[in-house]
């Protein structure tokens, strides 16, 4: 198994920990079989769903939830879902889960479907019936080979028992669950060009509008939603939404837990399920803090796609208000510490590197800028930067901004490099070689 | 003779190969859909995508093959030209940076005496990069083929590579 789980927490039950209380009462092992599953509540919520709940009903109760979307835009789901036509003539819609995890520093979607397959595919099943979707997709990466085994069993299971394929659990309504599984491009992690690359085409994103609950998969309403999100639905059914907003015990307006993580040289790397909202600190120091000698830096609050904050940001609220005030983003709230033996500028270089590389090409900003900003600090890594690079960096970290782009594939690349340089200019300074003198 | 080298060249499934890419066209409501997948099955018969493979896709699917090459280019994990009999792909993003996964891939580099992107002469070994793995908790991170390893280091690189003949 690849991920410490909740290492140190005690406590852990269904009422407060909606995404992990069952690993914990199977005594972390991977919960494969459905009779285990059962016995742990499971497949109650698409029960209640589809025994006393019309669609309408499941999709107000997730707006009321105030779940934001964890895949790391934070979208309230609920609104998403809205925008989906509901209307008798609506045609065939599509329910797509982004399980290509790629987010740089993220490994929680990994745990749900390798420890909890059942999990993600009941919330799927859920998800489908309040949006009435009959074709279903987990857009899973390819390398995540033992959570393809383990779902493709779980979904297997479900069908034999009925959950699944035609007229479910009695209701009338049909719903087929298919995983696809990808061929790398960290690109396909953005929701259009993920439907690009599940109907076999190159990753390349789309523009919107159209959104996809309008045209989406095969130009049909399409709702995508990240493995997090969706494995919250269920708890949500069974307990309700002010249940869920609660969840957070007044730390945040934002409704729920969430699974934090920590990465880089801390005592115990690993994930938790916390409320959402808990501060960096509470979580770093659930991590066991910095190895011995070491000192905190710098950190990426969730993934290699948001700015860097300082040691004086660990108390704030890890949520997607409070980090985006802060002048970053929450992402996908799995944390990753630069210490002070790191170099900063190798570890910014570094950053650049993975997204010009997994720049789709599609549009020139990213496409020709990337490859430049890695130039550049390349050049400033072994001290040999020109006058104006850092300038130059700045423009990029413009030109390649918001708005600037196709996508927020370059616009993502350049939050970790404009944070460096904001907070750490005299490094990048140290890097420029001295002038001649005259 | 044209016609001889057109009849000898042309791509041939087994007959388990194209019943699985038929069978993955019930999948989706388009059969282009089923492009990823068609490579997939192609590249685990021989490692890779052989030239003619992507004409005989196509044609299966009914799409140009243009079409299935622009995919077949654009995905990382579809390798267009022959690799060794395993791949290593080395996570070489942030968080594995963290944890120091550069000193491991120059001994990689200098172990097998190949640059990323190529095999080793005896064909045992091909060296790529990856996009973060999602075990950031425990990297650094490599796999070889289908395998994940965890933690690795250094010292373990020998144990590692010594279970690919």
């Amino acid at each position: 198994m690849s991920s410490n789980v909740n290492l140190g927490l005690n406590n852990i039950s269904a009422e407060t920990h909606p995404l992990t209380w069952r690993y914990n009462k199977n005594n972390a092992q991977p919960i494969l079989d459905l009779k285990t599953y059962e016995s742990l509540e499971g497949y109650s919520a698409l029960r209640k769903a589809i025994k006393e709940m019309a669609p309408a009903d499941i999709q107000t109760l997730v707006k009321e939830s105030n779940l934001r979307g964890r895949g790391g835009a934070g979208f309230p789901t609920g609104i998403k879902w809205s925008l989906i036509p509901m209307h008798e003539n609506a045609g065939q819609k599509y329910l797509v889960c982004n399980a290509d995890e790629m987010e740089p520093g993220t490994f929680k979607d990994r745990m749900l479907m390798e420890n909890l397959p059942h999990q993600l595919v009941e919330a799927m099943i859920v998800s489908a019936y309040a949006i009435q979707a009959t074709r279903a997709y987990i857009f899973l990466r390819g390398e995540y080979v033992l959570a393809t085994e383990r779902l493709n069993q779980a979904i297997e299971q479900a069908k034999a028992a009925g959950y699944l394929g035609e007229n479910i659990l009695g209701s009338g309504w049909n719903l087929d669950l298919h995983v696809h599984t990808g061929a790398g491009r960290y690109i396909c992690g953005e929701e259009t060009a993920l439907i690009n690359s599940l109907e076999g085409r190159r990753a390349n994103p789309r523009s919107k509008p159209p959104f996809p609950q309008i045209a989406g998969l095969w130009g049909k309403p399409t709702i995508v939603n990240n493995v997090e999100t969706l494995v919250n639905i269920p708890a949500i059914i069974l307990r309700g939404a002010k249940w869920f907003r609660n969840l957070s015990q007044g730390k945040s307006t934002d409704a729920g837990t969430k699974l934090y993580g920590v990465s880089g040289r801390v005592k115990n790397p690993g994930l938790w399920e916390l409320p959402i909202g808990s501060s960096a600190r509470e979580i770093l120091n659930l991590a066991g803090g910095l190895k011995d000698g070491l000192e905190l830096k710098a950190w990426l609050p969730g993934g290699a796609s948001t700015d860097f904050l300082l040691p004086e940001h660990l108390d704030l609220a890890m949520d997607y208000d409070t980090i985006g005030k802060a002048g970053s983003r929450m992402g996908t709230g799995l944390i990753m510490v630069l210490d002070n033996q790191h170099n900063l500028i190798a570890a910014v270089r570094n950053l650049e590197q993975f997204f010009a590389r997994e720049s789709c090409g599609w549009c020139t900003p990213c496409r020709d800028g990337l490859p430049w900003t890695v130039k550049v600090l390349e050049a400033i890594e072994k001290n040999q930067g020109q006058a104006g690079d850092i300038e130059f960096l700045e423009q990029m970290t413009r030109a390649l901004g918001p708005g600037k782009t196709f996508c927020a594939h370059a616009p993502g690349a350049m939050e970790p490099l404009q944070s460096a340089i904001k907070y750490f200019r005299s490094e990048f300074e140290q890097g420029i070689k001295e002038s001649p003198s005259l | 003779m044209m016609e001889k080298i057109i009849a000898t060249d042309r791509y041939q499934f087994t007959a388990e190969d194209k019943a699985e890419i038929e069978h993955c066209l019930h999948h989706y409501d388009d059969s282009r859909a089923a492009s990823i997948d068609a490579l997939k099955i192609v590249q685990r018969r021989h490692g890779w995508v052989p030239d003619n493979a992507i004409a005989a896709i196509a044609e299966i699917l009914g799409i140009p093959g243009s079409d299935i090459e622009g995919v077949a280019t654009f995905y990382n994990r579809i390798y267009r030209q022959p690799v060794g009999r395993n791949v290593i792909a080395v996570c070489d993003s942030i968080g594995c940076f963290l944890v120091g996964f550069e000193e491991i891939y120059s001994a990689l580099k200098k172990q097998l005496a190949i640059q990323p992107g190529q095999t080793t002469a005896d064909n045992r070994f091909t060296l790529l990069p990856i996009c973060c793995l999602g075990a950031c908790d425990r990297g650094p991170v490599l796999m070889i083929n289908d395998d994940t390893h965890f933690d690795v280091s250094v010292e373990k690189l020998d144990a590692v590579l010594e279970q690919y003949l």
